[in-house]
């Protein structure tokens, strides 16, 4: 079946809307970032105990949520399914843009982000940091790469190759994101291989909730047509991403419990943290766990895409208050600095923190940065099939 | 400008500027971090240290390091920041043993790791160890990324949250970057103690090099019993503390 790719009109009033409206989000985080830089950073919620709080939040859920949306088109190419084929370009689009809007966060987070260049001159091998800044650049241009030989005629039969190179890459990219956490021998609420892996399933389920969710919308709003067979299919995909997670979280957790070492502040996210505790069972497993799982499993509730849209949004939720909860309520406990004995004065205790507004608008504003440039790239580029009928879609389809 | 500027042109033009800034670059980086660089070079065949006495260092001691540190180094007057915000490049610390319940207080700052974690971490390599074991952070190389932060398992960094005034000259500090104890390095290199060992008028605080067999510290280290604090991270720290 011959798939035929066509940009979307965007004309109507509600695609310059959604543009306006993005648009809007993200000069509010630029207005956030201005206050916060001019100021130092004494304006935001973040201290010398918790260093690193919202922005970082959102900006490793993006980078995360990234590469797990290349997956679609990983699936196709590397593992030559032919139904994903289709959604292999809006993927590797989706990917980059999730990227693009993760670092811009982090960027801008920065003490001195004017010094952007010291970090692309600068290498301390290392630092699994630097090897960050190398494995984001370079994914850029695989991906680019990638797209290319996708979009260009000529080029298809090396999209194979460049799909492995570019999935390979994502699992290393992704190592790397949860061995920033994963290396950190002096806190006891990261040091853990299991992150690394964790991360990498994290970014499977975060990056296709992103992929369906933006999937459904420019169908929906282009009226074109998307068969069930696809939707069906990547939402069955999702509910075992979403199982994969919370397989992961469990060993992650009784894991550490049983280190008599790390006893502490496992009971301070899993039993007595307070807000992290409560973020912990209702946002993280409750609400970006059960209920998505509830909602694509439910038999009732199958093929209904109303209720597998509210299950992405809830696993995106669910995913930014895991990566709260890692982040945040990881450094708010204190680290063990006197095994054996007790801090009286000094240090210690739980690390206050309330998010700033102008953080919460620099996170949100990465968000918008992703989304407009899907927007728009679709509107430019053809990215998106025509039609994804099941006739059209599904290898197996009977008419 | 265009029609003249031919690429012969430019690559001299562009050639000069680089030496020029390279110069001005490479005369602040040395005139912040070694002094005495031209007289006696930094070298590995010296190990800096500081040995702390719990049982002889009183609590007024320990309060009166800390403001000899503020005064010598120009931090601890910021304005705009609050609590766990200002900057702390020492601190007074009371622990208590749990099963005893024995109460011991002592001053915390950097403990100039042999193999410190910050500088393992850091993407630039600002956080940065000299040859002779002090643990310092390039101001002109921090980016404000505060990875340090999160792998110092000693809490012993700051990130400077606002702008400041009123700095020491022989101390320079920057809103968005990292600080910590330098082990006051500017009076090292001109061969004096640190201020905070300065500040203690008894032997409870000893600084000196870790490898000369003759030094105080060597010979105090070899008869008392010591500690590192997380010794079983193996870091081999610079500043060791007996009777804790």
């Amino acid at each position: 079946m011959n798939i035929r790719y066509e940009e979307i009109q965007g004309v109507s009033l509600g695609f310059y809307a959604l543009v306006a409206g993005l648009g809007v989000l993200i000069l509010a985080a630029l207005g956030a970032v201005f206050y916060m830089e001019h100021h130092g950073h004494y304006v935001t919620g973040m201290s010398n105990r918790i260093v690193w709080g919202v922005p970082h939040v959102f900006a490793l859920f993006l980078i995360v949520a990234a590469s797990g949306a290349l997956n679609v088109a990983s699936i196709a190419s590397v593992f030559h399914k032919k139904m994903y084929k289709p959604l292999s370009r809006l993927s590797g689009l989706l990917a980059l843009a999730l990227l693009a809007g993760g670092l811009m966060v982090l960027v801008l987070d920065l003490g001195r982000p004017d010094r952007l260049i010291v970090a692309m001159t600068e290498y301390n091998f290392k630092s699994i940091f630097a090897w960050n800044i190398i494995l984001y650049n370079g994914f850029f241009v695989i991906v680019a790469v990638y797209l290319w030989m996708m979009f260009e005629r000529r080029m298809n039969k090396f999209t194979s190759k460049a799909g492995l190179a570019a999935f390979s890459w994502r699992l290393i990219l992704t190592t790397g994101t949860g061995s920033i956490f994963g290396f950190l021998v002096a806190r006891q609420a990261y040091d853990a291989v299991i992150m690394a892996p964790m991360f990498i399933i994290m970014s499977f389920a975060f990056g296709l909730a992103f992929f369906i969710l933006i999937l459904m919308a420019s169908y929906k709003w282009t009226e074109r047509p998307l068969g069930d067979a696809v939707v069906n299919r990547l939402g069955s995909l999702l509910g075992i991403f979403v199982a994969a997670v919370m397989y992961f979280v469990a060993v992650k957790h009784l894991g550490n419990l049983y280190l008599a070492e790390n006893a502490g502040v496992e009971n301070f996210i899993l039993f007595d943290g307070g807000i992290y505790t409560q973020l912990f069972w209702y946002g993280q497993i409750i609400l970006g766990g059960l209920i998505p799982m509830a909602l694509i499993y439910h038999p009732a509730l199958r093929g209904n895409r109303s209720t597998l849209g509210l299950a992405s949004i809830f696993i995106l939720i669910g995913g930014v208050i895991q990566l709260y909860i890692i982040i945040v309520g990881g450094q708010a406990y204190p680290m063990e600095m006197f095994p054996g004995k007790e801090i009286l004065e000094g240090y210690g205790g739980i690390a206050a923190y309330t998010p700033s507004l102008p953080e919460m608008m620099l996170g949100v504003g990465g968000i918008a940065v992703a989304l407009i440039a899907v927007t728009l790239l679709v509107k430019f580029l053809p990215f998106l099939p025509e039609s994804l009928a099941d006739e059209i879609a599904d290898p197996h389809h009977k008419s | 400008m265009s029609k003249t500027l031919n690429r012969r042109d430019f690559i001299k033009t562009s050639s000069a500027t680089t030496v020029g800034v390279a110069t001005i670059v490479s005369g602040i980086t040395l005139t912040t971090f070694a002094a005495n660089a031209n007289e006696n070079p930094v070298t590995n065949e010296k190990r800096w240290g500081m040995l702390i006495d719990t049982n002889k260092l009183t609590e007024v001691e320990i309060d009166g390091m800390v403001s000899a540190c503020q005064q010598e180094n120009g931090w601890g007057s910021e304005v705009h920041s609050t609590g766990d915000q200002k900057p702390t490049w020492v601190r007074k610390l009371k622990v208590q043993d749990k099963a005893t319940g024995k109460i011991t207080s002592l001053p915390l700052m950097c403990q100039h790791c042999e193999e410190p974690p910050c500088v393992d971490v850091c993407p630039t390599n600002a956080s940065m160890k000299r040859e002779d074991g002090i643990v310092l952070v390039d101001k002109h190389l921090c980016i404000g990324c505060r990875y340090c932060m999160m792998a110092c398992p000693y809490d012993a960094r700051s990130f400077v949250h606002e702008d400041l005034t009123d700095q020491r000259e022989h101390m320079p500090r920057g809103k968005g970057t990292v600080e910590s104890c330098t082990l006051c390095v500017h009076k090292v290199d001109n061969g004096e103690s640190p201020a905070c060992v300065a500040s203690v008028n008894s032997d409870a605080v000893i600084f000196g090099d870790l490898y000369d067999p003759k030094s105080n510290i060597n010979q105090t280290l070899k008869k008392v019993q010591s500690a590192q604090i997380r010794a079983d991270l193996d870091l081999n720290t610079g500043v060791r503390y007996s009777g804790i």
